[in-house]
């Protein structure tokens, strides 16, 4: 009896040990990205760190505002660009699409998810950057080609989520809207997105935490100057384009700076989960 | 005051003058707001609609395109340059070979998997099958999986080269890039293994305690046998996330791109290798060889559809065991 | 509104059989019969709700003021003459003045002006103004069941239908709300033609003018109220308002 007891326990406690790790990698995390960025911080200042527009690593001068601003603006035109696409293609598969299409398009969307950022940058690389070079001013490599790739890449995001919040919505919201003459178009505009909003909210939340973080797909389409662009036809350096560009050499101060910027897009990223958490939650009370 | 309102109402509808105000029940009126209304909106509304089924269409259109182009473009471009020469066993700068890449990334996902699923599934049961709801501990882990799940590749690439590479000193390695990968893949295996077990009805459950079973061979003899298709649908999705993965590990395992040599055990380990992914990033921003990389791109492309596609057989096939029971 | 040799199928089940009925203008029909006679299904083909239905196709003529309900009369514009109330109170997730005035806005009614009055005319008619009109901006899930019921009654009365579909509307609810509904649907057929299903031959007599009894989806009697409770002529109807099945 005790026997089996005692082996009860013990996979218990190995089971509890399992789920305390998410809780140890998080506090990791935490502590290592501080403890190494926030004394670069403290040396460099933060006013000057954060608001500084000059980056020259050279003379130890780190200025990460245009930085900063970088990942802002092409988070931004990612979701000028991914939003629409995505709702519309969401609110079709949802609403519109026969089963047939439906089947198809589904695992494409799910496809679309599984390319490798590389993949993606690649494609941008050979394909968007020419093209905007032989047709716009600039040399290509610029805020524009990394807004419309990363668009492109957190379409499957916004898709997937939008797409279950639209078909929870009960059926009764249908009927009761046709029942009052409206036409299909109309129930679905005017009730059922209505209706899923917080969830649409949250798979927008999810797709800006997606773009605002990703990495390789910019650095290779973005041009990565470390200035604040003046038109989308400039190239532009994101805060994860700055560190993988820099961090291959880096030492000293200037490594500091760099696990710096990490914790500045760490604060980004804890903000935008936790936004991303609180319409969930309102979604629910609902 | 209904009355009034009303009679502003009609007059604004333009409706003829016998209805004036006054004179005619409000339902009348309303009647007459309603004929007048509904014939000068027919058509506007019909084409709203065709104006938003439009749009609707057009959005998916686009994405397919996209989806389409993205693909074809890389197939086209690729298969033609999938040539012997790629596949040789060792690189060197003439061939160009993946190979090494590819062995190299199959070991480091299969070691990032072997630590990333026994947690994983370990904390999924314990969130399940033994933990009070709503506790604090619980609610910690799931704070603290859901912030896992949001933190960018890169950010664990950083983490990874602060904590691995440098305080256990392990350097540029096989281990670090693989122990990287398995805390950024762990949120995935455990949010899908928790959903598998979840939809293991509780008869499942009361029938091994009613045989007497103690929870933890309730749990290994009867929930964990149906939930294996979803669990397995969750281990490939983060098999794909590391066989897709850079910025978490260029500055965790390198890009040295050999393979291991294992004949010389354990510290094989600690070599630096360089995975498929970050090979394709390698080459194309060397940029020397253009068609190599297409080739690169779609074999790195078919492996992550056919992962989809297993994942995605494995799903169905939870579902439709969850139906039958 | 009436039906002639209505003949309904789901797929290859055929769910009505040769029914012919006429619903007296200002008066409340009442489709009676045990589960699965069809008499819902006559209810949604009356306002074409049955179209949501895959593999539903009809035979034989629905008519609104003689005019071809399938044929001559766009959809959108039947729906609106022939409003219905569901069997779950279904307000939309929007505020109470927003769930009133979607049906208006619907048919292109946009100016303020109208849309106050005809709210205000509607929650009036459907007998709930007075405990909604300080509440016009929350959000209609947060009223009781019985309010969301009239809330929807009142927001299908926007609309002016001709005819009003009451699907069991009353089943979900408790007593008290039950009871409110009754008498409005009493004060209601003044305006409107009122056709209810309802799984309660009590509210069927107390409620309604005409009652039709349906049985395995053919009509097996209809006449006055009065008349198909105290002298049915079919022995079936007999067993079933007696109790005898059901």
């Amino acid at each position: 009896m005790s026997h089996v007891h005692l082996k009860e326990d013990i996979a218990k406690a190995l089971f509890v040990a399992a789920a305390g790790i998410s809780i140890l990698a998080v506090a990791l995390i935490c502590v290592f990205l501080f403890a190494n960025g926030v004394p670069a911080i403290a040396q460099i200042g933060l006013p000057e760190f954060l608001f500084g527009t000059t980056w020259r690593p050279a003379n130890d001068v780190y200025g990460i505002f245009p930085m900063i601003v970088g990942s802002i603006y092409v988070t931004a035109g990612a979701i000028v660009v991914g939003v629409p696409t995505g709702l519309l293609c969401a609110i079709f598969l949802s609403r519109f699409a026969s089963g047939r299409v439906a089947a198809v398009l589904k695992p494409g969307v799910e496809l679309l998810a599984g390319i490798p950022s590389v993949v993606y940058g690649f494609f941008g690389l050979v394909v968007m950057v020419p093209f905007i070079r032989d047709n716009m001013p600039g040399r290509g490599l610029s805020l524009l080609a990394a807004a419309v790739l990363l668009g492109i890449m957190i379409l499957p995001t916004i898709i997937t989520v939008a797409q279950s919040a639209l078909d929870a919505v009960p059926k009764k919201y249908y009927e009761g809207a046709l029942a009052l003459g409206a036409d299909h178009e109309r129930a679905v505009f005017r009730v059922i997105v209505p209706a899923a909003v917080s969830g649409i909210m949250a798979g927008i939340v999810l797709g800006v935490g997606r773009a605002i973080g990703e990495t390789m797909a910019v650095i290779m389409v973005a041009g990565n100057q470390p200035a604040v662009p003046g038109s989308i036809f400039d190239g532009v350096r994101t805060m994860t384009a700055n560190i993988v560009l820099e961090m291959g050499y880096a030492a000293d101060l200037h490594r500091g700076a760099l696990v710096a910027t990490g914790v500045v897009l760490f604060v980004f990223i804890l903000l935008i989960t936790m936004l991303f958490n609180v319409i969930k939650k309102r979604g629910e009370m609902k | 005051m209904t009355t009034r309102k009303l009679t502003i109402a009609y007059e604004a509808a333009d409706a003829p003058s016998a209805f004036s105000a006054g004179q005619i029940e409000p339902d009348d009126r309303l009647d007459a707001l309603y004929r007048v209304a509904e014939a000068r909106h027919s058509k506007t509304r019909r084409i709203v609609s065709a104006l938003l089924r439009g749009v609707v269409y057009a959005g998916a259109a686009v994405t397919s395109l996209v989806l389409a182009f993205v693909v074809g473009y890389i197939l086209v471009n690729g298969v033609p340059y999938l040539t012997p020469s790629l596949f040789e066993w060792e690189y060197d700068s003439t061939n160009v070979s993946l190979m090494p890449a590819l062995v190299n990334t199959l070991v480091m996902a299969g070691l990032s998997l072997l630590m990333a699923v026994p947690v994983g599934v370990g904390s999924a049961i314990y969130l399940v099958e033994y933990a009070k709801r709503g506790s604090r501990f619980v609610q910690m882990v799931r704070t603290t999986t859901e912030t896992l799940q949001g933190i960018p590749s890169i950010i664990y690439g950083l983490f990874g080269l602060l904590f691995f590479v440098t305080a256990f000193q392990w350097g540029l390695s096989l281990l670090a890039g693989a122990c990287t990968l398995a805390i950024m893949v762990l949120p995935v295996v455990m949010r899908t293994t928790e959903e598998a077990l979840l939809a293991v009805p509780d008869a499942y459950r009361e029938g091994g305690f009613g045989l007497g079973a103690g929870r933890l061979r309730t749990v290994f003899r009867c929930v964990l046998p149906s939930a294996v298709p979803g669990i397995l649908g969750g281990v490939i999705l983060a098999l794909g996330r590391c066989v897709g993965e850079v910025a978490a590990l260029i500055f965790t395992a390198g890009s040295i791109a050999a393979i291991p040599n294992f004949a010389e055990g354990a510290a094989a380990l600690f070599d630096s290798t360089r995975t498929l992914a970050v090979h394709m990033y390698v080459l194309s921003s060397e940029g020397l060889h253009v068609n190599e990389t297409y080739a690169t791109a779609v074999v790195l492309l078919v492996m992550v559809v056919l992962l989809n596609l297993m994942a995605t057989f494995a799903a169905k096939k939870m579902n439709k065991g969850g139906t039958n029971d | 509104m009436g039906v002639r040799d209505l003949n309904l199928y789901y797929q290859d089940f055929q769910a009505l059989k040769g029914i012919n009925l006429e619903f007296p203008k200002n008066q409340v029909t009442a489709l009676i019969g045990p589960s699965g006679c069809g008499k819902s299904t006559l209810l949604k083909s009356l306002n074409r709700m049955n179209d949501l239905v895959e593999g539903c196709r009809i035979e034989g003529e629905i008519t609104l003021d003689g005019r071809n309900a399938y044929r001559d009369i766009d959809v959108n514009s039947l729906r609106r003459r022939v409003g219905m109330v569901f069997q779950q109170p279904n307000p939309f997730p929007m505020s109470v003045y927003d769930n009133v005035a979607f049906g208006p806005r619907t048919h292109g009614i946009k100016s303020r002006a109208d849309l106050d009055a005809i709210v205000e005319q509607s929650l009036r008619d459907a007998a709930i103004w007075d405990e909604l009109k300080d509440r016009l901006k929350k959000n209609a899930l947060g009223l009781s069941g019985g309010q969301q019921q009239r809330l929807c009654i009142a927001r299908a009365l926007a609309v002016r239908p001709e005819v009003l579909l009451m699907d069991e509307s009353t089943s979900a609810l408790d007593p008290i709300s039950t009871a409110k509904i009754e008498d409005l649907v009493g004060e209601l057929k003044s305006k409107y033609t009122v056709i209810m299903v309802t799984h309660n031959m009590l509210q069927a007599l107390r409620v309604s003018d005409k009652t039709a009894f349906f049985l395995l989806g053919e009509m097996v009697e209809a006449g006055d109220t009065d008349d198909i409770f105290t002298s049915p002529s079919d022995p079936r109807t007999a067993d079933y308002v007696a109790g005898r099945f059901g």
